[in-house]
């Protein structure tokens, strides 16, 4: 597919597949277009040639609404409510039950801070309030536009685990990061560059092709290398 | 559509505004103070005070929604929730009936608020019913909804939004023959005031107010503030895409 956003190419020709089951990361630097192919991916996105589909329909079909859940990279959460009435709207949305919003509340960490106006907490737990809202109704696909900026050492690997027990449970997630060291906690990587996949593969697949020890090395000689 | 996301939308616009007495303390406050200048203004002219203050009641809501319905409307855009939204399975009319039913309620508040101070302690007169005129504010209230949630597509700050207020606002309420008769204005300015809505709702003000009849001209009146409204609806629901470039 191609997409072009403000009269620029944002993605090129762009051909990729995500696979269920498994935790995929989207890397690249600020600027590569993550956010962009994500927005394609849950139907937001004006797509300019090409297709996307999404478990066998066409991205942003209503009936996936139910089973694909996105976070942009601002938490998208209403600022001037606590956490917990932010997940009872959505989850009345969703037709989930309130014992789910608690069950979403203890997976983020934030069980202390259900009561705060969300414009009182920090960033780190506005980041978690906007990710909990996306885990509510179980989706079976999972876009996460950077979930994890500005958490924790501990939360960071929380969150992570708790990722990869939705993938073992059968979800598709794509996690797009800017932070390499990130990359080593997914099964499958597509490494964007300037709107195009730069290479794809697990993490040990692309150390072995670059010969790189740590996959920012191995980034930076796929990037002298060229496509 | 659901009843589901509808009502909970309504709901969350609610405790929204909750979470900010002030709000609905200068919603409910502020037209109570203006309509208690304007009695005291025309301290020695009632019959003055009586012509205007009816039709103000009428006004306020109208004002007050168009305002917060902008603002909050746009907040949604900026943030990133309408994006989310528009990823869930809702429809496009929840949103817009979630917030209608909301503003609805509180127009119901502010306009009732309004009219006891005024017919109560102000000693208001109008010819018709009291019910009429708060039924009248409430439709002008969900008229101000629509044109603020249209409105809210083209701005691109909160200080944006809060300008559509005087652009959109103030040349209807100069027109509308409130200030001056329309009949008694240069013939453009009747003819510019014959195609805004804000004309059709202040007249039917009017109406109950002096007790003019309420025949067929209060009917084309109720009719053309629906249809307006309506039209500002469908406009505002265009402004509400899925895909975005």
């Amino acid at each position: 597919m191609r997409v072009v956003r403000g009269g620029v190419v944002a993605l090129h020709e762009l051909d990729a597949e995500v696979e269920s089951g498994c935790v995929t990361g989207l890397l690249g630097p600020s600027g590569s277009g993550k956010s962009t192919l994500m927005r394609a991916i849950v139907g937001v996105q004006v797509v300019d040639a090409g297709a996307v589909r999404v478990l066998e329909r066409p991205a942003g079909s209503p009936d996936l609404r139910r089973r694909v859940a996105y976070i942009t990279q601002a938490p998208s959460v209403y600022g001037d409510l606590s956490v917990r009435e932010n997940l009872r709207y959505f989850a009345r949305i969703l037709g989930v039950s309130a014992a789910r919003v608690e069950e979403t509340l203890a997976t983020v960490g934030l069980e202390a801070a259900a009561g705060r106006v969300v414009n009182r907490l920090s960033g780190g737990q506005r980041a978690r309030a906007s990710l909990a809202t996306a885990l509510l109704g179980e989706p079976e696909v999972l876009v996460l536009d950077e979930p994890t900026v500005g958490l924790d050492p501990v939360l960071r690997r929380d969150l992570w685990d708790a990722f990869h027990r939705l993938a073992d449970g059968g979800a598709a997630l794509l996690v797009s990061s800017h932070v390499m060291d990130e990359a080593e906690r997914c099964d499958e990587l597509l490494l964007l560059r300037e709107g195009r996949i730069l290479a794809a593969g697990t993490p040990a697949d692309l150390r072995a092709r670059t010969g790189a020890g740590d996959l920012d090395a191995a980034f930076l000689r796929l990037v002298e290398e060229g496509p | 559509m659901s009843p589901r996301a509808t009502l909970a939308t309504s709901l969350r616009v609610l405790t929204q505004l909750r979470r900010d007495p002030r709000t609905i303390g200068l919603i409910v406050g502020v037209p109570i103070l203006l309509v208690t200048l304007l009695r005291f203004v025309f301290d020695d002219q009632e019959q003055v005070f009586d012509r205007i203050g009816g039709p103000m009641l009428g006004i306020f809501p109208f004002v007050s929604m168009f305002v917060v319905t902008s603002v909050t409307m746009l907040r949604e855009r900026v943030t990133g929730t309408l994006e989310r939204l528009m990823t869930m399975p809702l429809a496009k009319l929840d949103v817009l009936l979630g917030y209608a039913v909301a503003f609805v309620l509180m127009a119901v508040v502010q306009a009732t608020a309004v009219s006891l101070v005024a017919f109560g302690l102000l000693d208001l007169h109008v010819a018709g019913s009291h019910v009429a005129i708060v039924a009248l504010a409430v439709s002008n209230a969900i008229l101000g909804m629509a044109l603020g949630l249209f409105a809210s597509a083209f701005a691109r700050s909160e200080f944006q939004a809060v300008q559509f207020m005087p652009a959109i606002v103030f040349p209807q309420m100069l027109l509308c023959g409130l200030i001056v008769p329309r009949h008694q204005m240069a013939r453009p300015l009747e003819l510019a005031s014959d195609a805004l809505p804000l004309t059709y709702a202040y007249d039917a003000l009017a109406r109950v107010t002096t007790g003019l009849g309420l025949g067929g001209r209060f009917a084309l009146d109720l009719t053309v503030t629906l249809g307006a409204t309506l039209l500002a609806l469908a406009l505002g629901a265009l402004t509400l895409r899925r895909r975005t470039p």
